[in-house]
């Protein structure tokens, strides 16, 4: 009995595996002499993704010889997706991605250095400052071609009702003056402005360069340490006042993300929100009809109006047989009116100048001239290429923020946080 | 009448189910209403469970960025071959496990349990070195495999439940009357089983429909992307969603484990409770 029990096992088995051998093999079709490659996207809004399915159809119908497939990706997933794909050797060959996601792959040699394979002319049109987004080490990683500041969207009608003055890139709000007219705007059952600051850090970094904050120093020996100086406490401590002190700021706002805070933004709850430039595209589809809504660039400081961003890139894996095909597609993808038609579809900015300076961008419709005016003053988020910082970021830096603004703790303390433990973090990654 | 069972508290009994319920399905509804709700209604600081003004443009939307129904299909083949393999390997073995107690089988009930523990990313990179040397790197075979390997240790951990409780008496009996062992499988064992069977098959399909990580790892070209992997083309950068589109996707998805559950749910339960006292 128990030999035919077997028997019938093994005969499931043999079952299962001719099912599964016969039905095995790559699905793909074979190779008819082209270079093939792969253009993983991260587009997910319509436009953007009808822009580059066309962009992609435009290059294949002129570049017979190299044939580009696209391959839709997942901001959600793309990290682990891509980290799976490269220890696998099986990455796409053009990637898409954030340039703070960039660091470990290009520390890893999963992505080719893009040095003398990219054109002159793509070279010189995008900023250096940009450029330092995606140079890890003596390499470049990563073409920068979209970015996105953070800018104040807010309510017109109240601001023109309230009779305060109306920012503008040449003349910004100091961070004093956002406090006091944030104060200003404050009434029964509104609030002046709501920051939601579910992800404090990258916020309070970025903007922070406006008040002339760096936290992050190299020294010369290439360690970095964490330094909180003046600068480093002028958004922060506007943030905290506003919640605490002033009562301007939302206080349930601070555990939001930023589409949260959209239907208390269009029901008059808040007069202001600052979110990123993309955003417009949920304001101009979800606000009700007659809501009037203007853009206005985030205060400034001592920096100035600067203030971090992490560019979205391309790039392309080291492990391509084909990068120099994989280069000139890019070159294709980025030519300042495909780059504009990119930027439009996103609701983002471009980081070319060729195309920041196309017409069209240059429209007061939708807060477009102001994002514009404000491109040239964004910088490298501070701390994306420092080895550590995710540990800092999730284990010391979020924590403390959110404890900060809560005013659970006060300024000493999340000094003492931010750069006592946070030194101590690096340490271990700079030993 | 028992006290405990009389009026009062039997309607406080059903206040509290019903409260359970509501509290069950309010995702479920909330997905139905954003779903049917213009862009406007979305962003509105007053929601209402209705819709004010319902409309279609969501599943217009849906359909016309993604691929849905072709998603929807490679979905449902992936989910539907790893239910039926996973239990045509799992019943062998669970009814061997079952009935042939040693500490062989001891030991492997424990390694099912405790491979139940081990996190997905642990394995996923030698997992996927493994498919990509059998070519089944973006192939919907190599997903089945995946699925049907994930599936197995708890499919057998189930069987092996339900056929420990299906009487050997029984088998004792139908040897007696002359039956051989395949017979007395077929015609005695098996139709005590087809609940259970029924059940760990719906494990596995549902674990297989519902399952992103390695149909998104796996799977390359978007006409063998599965349902999972497409809904993530709804979601941007730091979360911002396409929500209306999101939501009626969402809700497409939901339909066929809801139409499986309501046409076989008689049978799960009994499944379910097969094993759960011992005769």
């Amino acid at each position: 009995m128990r030999a035919s029990l077997t028997r019938t096992a093994a005969a499931a088995t043999a079952v299962l595996a001719l099912l599964l051998t016969g039905c095995a093999g790559p699905d793909n079709g074979g190779d008819d002499g082209r270079i093939e490659l792969t253009f993983q996207s991260l587009a997910w809004q319509k436009e953007s993704v009808d822009a580059n399915k066309q962009l992609v159809k435009e290059w294949n119908e002129t570049h017979p010889d190299i044939h580009v497939s696209y391959v839709q990706g997942s901001w959600d997933t793309v990290h682990d997706q891509l980290l799976t794909s490269f220890e696998g050797d099986e990455a796409p060959d053009v990637i898409h991605d954030a340039s703070d996601d960039l660091a470990d792959f290009a520390y890893g040699g999963h992505l080719a250095d893009l040095r003398g394979l990219l054109p002159a002319r793509l070279t010189a049109d995008i900023p250096r400052e940009s450029w330092e987004t995606t140079t890890f080490g003596d390499g470049v990683y990563g073409v920068p071609f979209l970015q996105e500041p953070r800018v104040l969207i807010a309510n017109a009608r109240i601001l023109k009702e309230s009779g305060v003055r109306i920012p503008t890139p040449r003349n910004p709000w100091s961070w004093a003056e956002f406090r006091q007219i944030t104060g200003e705007l404050t009434k029964e059952g509104r609030y002046g402005v709501a920051w939601p600051l579910k992800e404090p850090v990258s916020v309070t970094l970025n903007l922070g360069l406006s008040g002339g904050g760096k936290l992050f120093h190299r020294g010369a020996d290439g360690k970095v340490t964490i330094r909180a100086d003046e600068g480093d406490r002028v958004v922060p401590g506007v943030i905290h006042d506003q919640v605490n002190t002033d009562r301007s700021a939302s206080r349930t706002a601070l555990g939001m993300g930023g589409s949260d805070t959209l239907p208390g933004f269009f029901g008059g709850k808040y007069a202001m929100v600052p979110l990123g430039f993309s955003y417009r595209q949920q304001v101009v589809e979800q606000a009700p009809e007659g809501f009037e809504w203007m853009v206005l660039p985030a205060p400034a400081g001592s920096g100035g109006l600067a203030q971090g961003v992490s560019p979205q890139t391309l790039s392309v894996s080291a492990a391509s047989p084909h990068k120099k095909a994989a280069a000139q597609f890019i070159d294709f993808l980025l030519r300042p009116p495909n780059m504009v038609r990119l930027a439009k579809g996103d609701w983002m900015l471009p980081t070319g100048t060729a195309a920041l300076a196309d017409p069209s961008l240059h429209t007061a419709e939708n807060g477009w001239a102001t994002g514009v005016a404000v491109a040239e003053e964004l910088r490298p988020a501070p701390a994306q290429s420092v080895r550590g910082y995710p540990e800092w970021k999730d284990k010391v830096a979020t924590p403390a923020l959110q404890e900060y603004y809560s005013g659970a703790i006060g300024a000493e303390e999340l000094r003492k946080r931010l750069v006592d433990d946070g030194n101590r973090v690096l340490a271990r990654y700079q030993r | 009448m028992n006290p405990r069972t009389g009026g009062p508290a039997r309607a406080a009994q059903y206040l509290v189910l019903l409260g359970y319920l509501v509290f069950l399905a309010f995702p479920f509804l909330w997905l139905i209403s954003t779903a049917f709700k213009p862009a406007r209604e979305l962003g509105s600081l007053h929601p209402t469970w209705i819709p004010e003004n319902p409309t279609l443009d969501n599943f217009r939307t849906a359909f016309d960025e993604q691929p849905l129904l072709q998603a929807a299909a490679n979905s449902l083949l992936a989910a539907a071959c790893a239910a039926f393999l996973a239990v045509l390997v799992a019943t062998p073995m669970a009814y061997v496990m079952a009935r042939h107690r040693s500490r062989l089988s001891t030991a492997a009930t424990g390694w099912v349990v405790v491979s139940q523990a081990f996190p997905i990313v642990l394995m996923i990179i030698p997992l996927f070195l493994i498919l990509k040397h059998l070519h089944l790197i973006n192939t919907r075979w190599g997903l089945i495999m995946v699925y049907v390997v994930w599936a197995l240790p708890f499919a057998l951990w189930m069987l092996t439940g339900y056929v420990r409780a299906v009487p050997v008496e029984l088998e004792e009996a139908a040897s007696v009357d002359g039956a051989g062992r395949l017979r007395t499988l077929v015609s005695v064992t098996a139709p005590l089983l087809a609940p259970g069977i029924v059940a760990t098959a719906l494990f596995a399909f549902i674990t297989a429909w519902n399952e992103l990580f390695f149909a998104l790892v796996l799977l390359k070209t978007p006409e063998k992307q599965t349902l999972p992997v497409v809904l993530t083309h709804f979601i941007g950068a730091e979360g911002a969603a396409d929500l209306g589109p999101l939501a009626a996707a969402a809700f497409l998805a939901t339909l066929p484990s809801l139409v499986i559950f309501a046409v076989i749910q008689r049978r799960i339960t009994g499944g379910m409770t097969a094993g759960a006292v011992k005769s």
